[in-house]
């Protein structure tokens, strides 16, 4: 029994700062990119956070350059990004992908500029893979306390708008009628999403942190049938992700090829995804056993045409 | 030649004409023009709707009936004219709607995504509080209050089902439910009747009607075919090229009304209990501007 224990939590698991700071952080991030990943899965906002991610890591990579803690680069571009959108008019349906899309373009030629520059100039080759793919286990332990205070901001925003955002999920126009001021309550939840997004960049970078943010809502949604349900699953799924990640990374530092750790950012989304594709094949057979039942009740209906069987 | 047009009286469920005068208008349009860029959408649309009455807003496509709700509830700013609604409740030049309570709205068209993680009974119960920050508590009244009004519109039965994989009618019950947990005073419905089969539609409508008759919730109903209509509609707004003509059925559906209001010659015909508005004979190529008979696809 030990024997197994030890096999999956290593000598030194537990012992490790880094990964205790990763375990804290991680948890933390995946909590807000769970409970805020819900709402950018009905509002179909998800190409809206990975831009944002994508704006964060010009922030990210910028930060390098003048040696400041990447977190704050990320979450600067990333909320300026939100800003950005906002005014150029993400709350039309049609310039929503359009604003993102120019926000997006513009601040990717900027990132690789300063990607390029860390690597050549500056010499700091880590930055393009710390930017880009996350590096959980070198995030500082003094950043621990602004990470736990940005992820309630983050969280907050979301709770604050939570009804009118449902409301404004079923249709935009009966939130309106009902005197939701629908523009701002979208402007606060972008803001909540830019933080949560780069939140999640600096645990498993920017590239990736799109995979923690939808992942796990995308899984739940599909499983729950009531929004505060919905949330509480993606919560979890993300902090079960995130966790496994940093297990099976710091684990495969002993897998053959030796001494080559796997990146835990790898393990996270892979993780996310067997969720997913557990949760749709669940929901698949559910629906199948279901069936028959749904047939019984048609067939007391006022029109009695063709019930297939 | 104006053929006789069953009138609201001998409508089960309805009070027509008979109903006692209310006095004051519950909703009241002066001259509402609206314009968007160079087109001329609505002009000069002008009617009123009492507590109680059933209204129905008739028009073909692109006729303006969705613009014209969305000015009654303020999220369409008109180009000029006013809205009131009962007793000073102006919509004034804001265009922020503030009397919510007030006025209650089914959407056109809503087909709710299947991965909504709502059921019926949450979306019923965001009519209460939906408009209010924060996550809400539950409380013993408030699941009666929706169990209620769940089972005034027959939707029991599904109330824990996920809404985005009801049926299209099912889903405008639910929407229905929605709406009226808020206790409005008027009901303003975008083609309610657009996705149903003839039992869910008239379901829907004489739910309406009682509504109406009980409750004395005043309701306009939008809609692109009067027939399922015309025995329970106290009154018609009747829209064409941007204007609008009000009264009762038999005031509004006649020949002589409706081709001033198209301004070409139409005629007003009932054909096998059904009413039509055809194209007039002096112009026989011109197409059928609103049928009765249901399109057979
Ligand atoms: N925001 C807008 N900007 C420009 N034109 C608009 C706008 N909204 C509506 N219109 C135009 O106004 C006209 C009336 O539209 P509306 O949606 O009110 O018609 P409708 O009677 O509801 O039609 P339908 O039966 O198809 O729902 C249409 O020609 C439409 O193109
Ligand atoms: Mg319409």
């Amino acid at each position: 029994m030990t024997a197994v224990w030890d096999a999956i939590f290593q000598a030194g698991f537990f012992s490790s700062d880094e990964v205790q700071v990763a375990l804290v952080v991680g948890g933390v991030v995946a909590v807000v990119s769970g409970v805020v990943g819900v709402f950018a899965v009905l509002r179909g906002q998800s190409f809206a956070g990975h831009a944002l991610a994508d704006v964060g890591s010009t922030g990210g990579s910028g930060a390098f350059l003048v040696g400041a803690p990447p977190m704050w680069g990320f979450l600067v571009f990333s909320v300026a990004g939100a800003a950005l959108m906002e005014l150029i008019g993400i709350q039309r349906a049609r310039g929503r992908d359009l604003a993102t899309g120019i926000v997006l373009g513009g601040a990717l030629g900027l990132s690789a500029l300063f990607l390029y520059e860390d690597t050549t100039v500056h010499n700091t080759t880590g930055a393009t893979m710390t930017v880009l793919f996350g590096s959980i286990f070198a995030i500082s332990s003094s950043l621990t306390p602004w990470v736990v205070a940005l992820s309630a901001i983050s969280t907050a925003g979301v709770i604050v708008c939570y009804r009118p955002l449902l409301l404004a999920s079923v249709h935009p126009d009966l939130a309106a009628a009902a005197g939701v001021p629908v523009r701002q309550i979208g402007a606060v939840f972008l803001g909540s999403l830019s933080v949560a997004v780069a939140l999640s960049s600096i645990t498993i970078g920017s590239i990736l942190s799109t995979a923690l943010l939808i992942g796990p809502a995308a899984t739940a949604v599909r499983l729950a049938r009531r929004p505060g349900l919905a949330m509480l699953w993606s919560a979890l799924i993300a902090v079960v992700s995130v966790w496994l990640g940093v297990l099976l990374a710091y684990d495969s530092y002993t897998w053959p090829p030796k001494h080559q750790a796997w990146p835990a950012s790898f393990f996270v989304v892979a993780v996310v995804f067997l969720f997913y594709l557990g949760a749709d094949a669940g929901v698949s057979l559910r629906a199948r056993l279901r069936r028959p039942a749904a047939g019984q009740v048609a067939g007391d209906g006022p029109a009695p045409a063709g019930v297939s069987g | 030649m104006v053929p006789p047009l069953r009138s609201s009286e001998d409508a089960p469920g309805t009070y027509g004409e008979g109903a006692p005068p209310t006095g004051a208008d519950l909703l009241r349009l002066d001259d509402v023009n609206v314009r968007f860029g160079d087109r001329q959408v609505l002009r000069d649309v002008a009617f009123a709707i009492e507590p109680g009455q059933f209204v129905g807003l008739i028009g073909s496509n692109g006729a303006g009936k969705t613009t014209l709700l969305r000015v009654i509830l303020g999220l369409q700013r008109p180009t000029s004219g006013a809205v009131h609604l009962a007793a000073g409740h102006e919509l004034g030049g804001a265009g922020r709607p503030r009397r919510a309570p007030l006025v209650g709205y089914v959407p056109q068209k809503v087909m709710l995504d299947p991965d909504l993680p709502l059921r019926a009974r949450d979306v019923v119960a965001l009519g209460i509080d939906g408009r209010r920050p924060g996550i809400g508590l539950p409380s013993r009244s408030r699941l009666a209050l929706v169990d209620r009004l769940l089972e005034q519109v027959s939707a029991t039965r599904f109330a824990d089902s996920r809404v985005g994989e009801l049926s299209g009618g099912e889903q405008q019950r639910v929407l229905i439910a929605h709406a009226l947990i808020g206790r409005p005073r008027l009901l303003l419905l975008d083609e309610p009747l657009a996705n149903l089969d003839l039992n869910a539609g008239q379901d829907v409508v004489n739910l309406l009607a009682r509504l109406a008759h009980e409750q004395q919730i005043a309701i306009l109903l939008s809609a692109h075919e009067m027939n399922p209509l015309l025995p329970v509609m106290d009154r018609v707004v009747y829209l064409a090229g941007g204007r609008a003509v009000s009264g009762r059925t038999d005031e509004v559906i006649r020949t002589d009304v409706l081709s001033g209001l198209y301004g070409r010659p139409v005629e007003v015909l009932e054909v096998q209990g059904r009413v039509l508005v055809v194209a007039g004979l002096e112009t026989p190529d011109l197409p059928v501007v609103s049928a009765g008979a249901r399109a057979t696809r």
